[in-house]
């Protein structure tokens, strides 16, 4: 069994704007294993990107409040650390990937520059063995002529070699957690496959723990270990890559599911959609947040908010349907039929 | 399924686009030829600097291009024309665009943006005749009529995006260019406009052109695709040909990078890298099956028809 590095108690974030008091995420919970993947999907303003950045402490107080909660990284709680104790810890033992490298790099500084700077400030080293190891870092992430590319700014590069950047800069101190928000949502399908790749082999070699957040469902399908769908500031289901895929039982995962089309739908059926928009969470609904858009919701629904039901050893689910006193709703049937697909070519292909 | 035999809308004859100076262009579009038919939906993908978007802009001619033909309904689209010709033309073709932030304007009502096709084109001049218009196209996108009067930033991205269709439906057009439609939109949010798009196709009887880079939603809307990369169409055919029977390397390098929500397949995926070949100029387009052509000297189709 190996070690749990990251566990999240309770979490809970506000904001305050004009229009009243953001929940923005609601208790949140979970864990991560030493060189595990977890994946956080959902919509946009699901809380996810808030959820990665308040575990890094990236949410400036105010307008934030971390409300309640624990983050125990390595058993340590990171909530009431001062600034100067986190700036200790980010960069160093817990590292971010941003979305969009273009923003993320400094366009007035060398490369070589912007990786040493990291190295510099956490580890006791000289100037000489630092820009050895960044060298030896764009080797790593597949940069060719390292050598080169370190005296050159990011506007040389092209997309792809920018995210390259950006991870090598994360990997610079040799983190324990690695935190990617969206890192491949602004690249081009070929080179997102790429990346994708790139941070499997970092992690089989460095077992590094990384938490992957996303809306593209089929790269949560290649990278993830588990998988924690968001929702309205919550987490509405969470398992392993396997339970979610193939075993959805939230209805909210279902629609995720369905509303992605498959190379193999037939074009004349009309996708599963989603119907309405998320919830304002300056005023979080009673009961159950996806009620409103659930073809399934049951009056219970809208008075009492269902609790973490739990399907298997490693499966939970935040829906009323999972009551064993509430109908069975068989799974709707464009999103039964594409599961059934995949395992009939999954025993194909065992054959 | 595009019929044989079925009118062709929109004819490209090699299509140049180049930008910069003479002596040393930027080939962004570089002799490309393509077909549409009435009532299909045509997909253009490829990666960012392709292409696509700027054959997109060319043909509805945000563009003045550098060489080619460009011949819709059949009229030379980029031939000097009056005033009036062009109006005429700009009924016919509409697009919409990638960003629905960015493609509104803020100052402007719902109402206001898709009436002001409208006032330039003088129709419905009568308020009250004006006004129902403008509430049968909300309710067409999935809008009703309280949101004429709100402003770009009252809706949500999904319902901005509607206001875009709206507005390019809202001179009956026969064509729609749409450029990356659903790229800034939510997984579910995507759904909703894909479905939007594909049910007033067959209530209106429009031809898209759908330009993107989510082959998984290009296959799914698409009747026939484009593969187009550095300028150029490399394959061109069915949909389903072009994602079960690929010949190009670059499409089937494509095609391997999908990630698909199936993690077991996914597992086991193997991508193709691709290495682009340089071709001469007898390179051109051969005949692999049925409406399936391939950009290619004879030698090289021949040996990737091989390895198919």
């Amino acid at each position: 069994m190996s070690k749990t590095i990251l566990e999240v108690k309770d979490l809970k974030i506000n904001f305050k704007t004009y229009a009243g008091l953001v929940h923005a995420v609601r208790g949140v919970n979970f864990d991560l294993k030493e060189g595990e993947t977890l994946a956080i999907v959902g919509e946009s303003g699901s809380g996810k990107s808030v959820t990665s950045n308040a575990l890094m402490k990236l949410i400036p107080q105010p307008p934030g409040i971390y409300e309640s909660g624990q983050i125990l990284f390595n058993g340590r709680d990171l909530v009431p650390l001062s600034d100067k104790e986190m700036s200790k810890i980010r960069g160093n033992e817990i590292a971010m990937i941003f979305q969009d490298p273009m923003t993320s790099l400094n366009p007035t500084m060398k490369v070589g520059r912007q990786i040493t700077e990291v190295i510099l400030q956490h580890k006791k080293v000289s100037k000489a063995d630092a820009k050895k190891r960044a060298i030896e870092l764009l080797t790593q992430v597949g940069i060719p002529f390292p050598e080169k590319r370190y005296n050159q700014y990011p506007h040389e590069f092209s997309g792809g070699m920018r995210q390259r950047v950006v991870i090598a800069i994360a990997l610079a101190a040799d983190p324990k957690l690695l935190i990617a928000d969206e890192p491949t949502t602004a690249l081009d399908v070929t080179i997102q496959a790429q990346i994708l790749e790139l941070m499997k082999e970092i992690q089989k070699n460095s077992k590094t723990s990384i938490i992957f957040i996303t809306h593209d469902l089929g790269v949560v399908a290649n990278i993830a270990d588990r998988v924690a769908v968001m929702y309205a500031g919550q987490i509405v289901e969470y398992g392993t890559v396997n339970d979610i895929f193939y075993n959805p039982k939230h209805p909210y995962t279902w629609g995720l599911l369905g509303s992605m089309p498959d190379l193999d739908n037939d074009t004349d059926e009309l996708l599963r959609t989603i119907p309405g928009s998320p919830p304002d969470l300056t005023n979080p609904p009673k009961g159950d947040a996806f009620a409103a858009r659930n073809e399934f919701a049951m009056a219970i629904d809208y008075e009492q908010e269902p609790p973490m039901f739990q399907v298997s050893e490693t499966h939970f689910a935040k829906t009323w349907l999972m009551h064993p006193d509430a109908p069975k709703i068989p799974l709707p049937d464009e999103v039964a039929k594409r599961i059934e697909g995949y395992l009939a070519k999954e025993a194909q292909s065992n054959d | 399924m595009t019929k044989s035999g079925a009118k062709k809308v929109l004819e490209i004859k090699n299509l140049k686009q180049h930008f910069g100076s003479a002596s040393n262009p930027i080939k962004a579009v570089d002799g490309i030829s393509f077909d549409v038919y009435e009532g299909e939906t045509l997909g253009l993908v490829g990666e960012s600097g392709c292409g696509k978007s700027t054959t997109g802009r060319s043909i509805i001619r945000l563009y003045d291009i550098t060489d080619g033909e460009i011949i819709f309904d059949g009229e030379n689209v980029h031939g000097t024309k009056s005033k009036n010709d062009l109006k005429k033309f700009n009924r016919q073709m509409q697009m919409i665009f990638q960003d629905p932030y960015a493609s509104l304007n803020p100052r402007m009502t719902a109402g206001e943006i898709i009436s002001e096709g409208f006032t330039i084109h003088g129709l419905y001049k009568d308020k009250k005749e004006r006004r129902e218009k403008v509430n049968q196209l909300l309710e067409a996108v999935g809008l009703n009529k309280e949101h004429a009067n709100r402003y770009a930033h009252e809706f949500s991205g999904g319902q901005r995006q509607r206001i875009g269709i709206a507005r390019a439906l809202s001179l009956d057009p026969k064509f729609i260019i749409a450029d990356e439609p659903i790229s800034a939109l939510d997984v579910s949010i995507q759904a909703q406009v894909v479905n939007l798009l594909k049910q007033l196709q067959k209530e209106r009887g429009l031809t898209y052109l759908f330009i993107a880079h989510d082959l998984s939603m290009v296959k799914y809307i698409s009747d026939r695709i484009a593969v187009m990369y550095r300028g150029k169409i490399m394959e061109i055919g069915k949909a389903d040909d072009i994602y079960n029977h690929p010949v190009h390397p670059y499409t089937k390098s494509l095609l391997s990078a999908i990630p698909l929500p199936d993690p077991m397949s996914e597992k086991r995926r193997q991508r193709i890298a691709y290495k682009h070949t340089e071709v001469d100029d007898s390179a051109t387009y051969h005949e692999v099956g049925d409406q399936h052509y391939v950009y290619g000297t004879a030698d090289l189709v021949k040996t990737w028809i091989a390895d198919r």
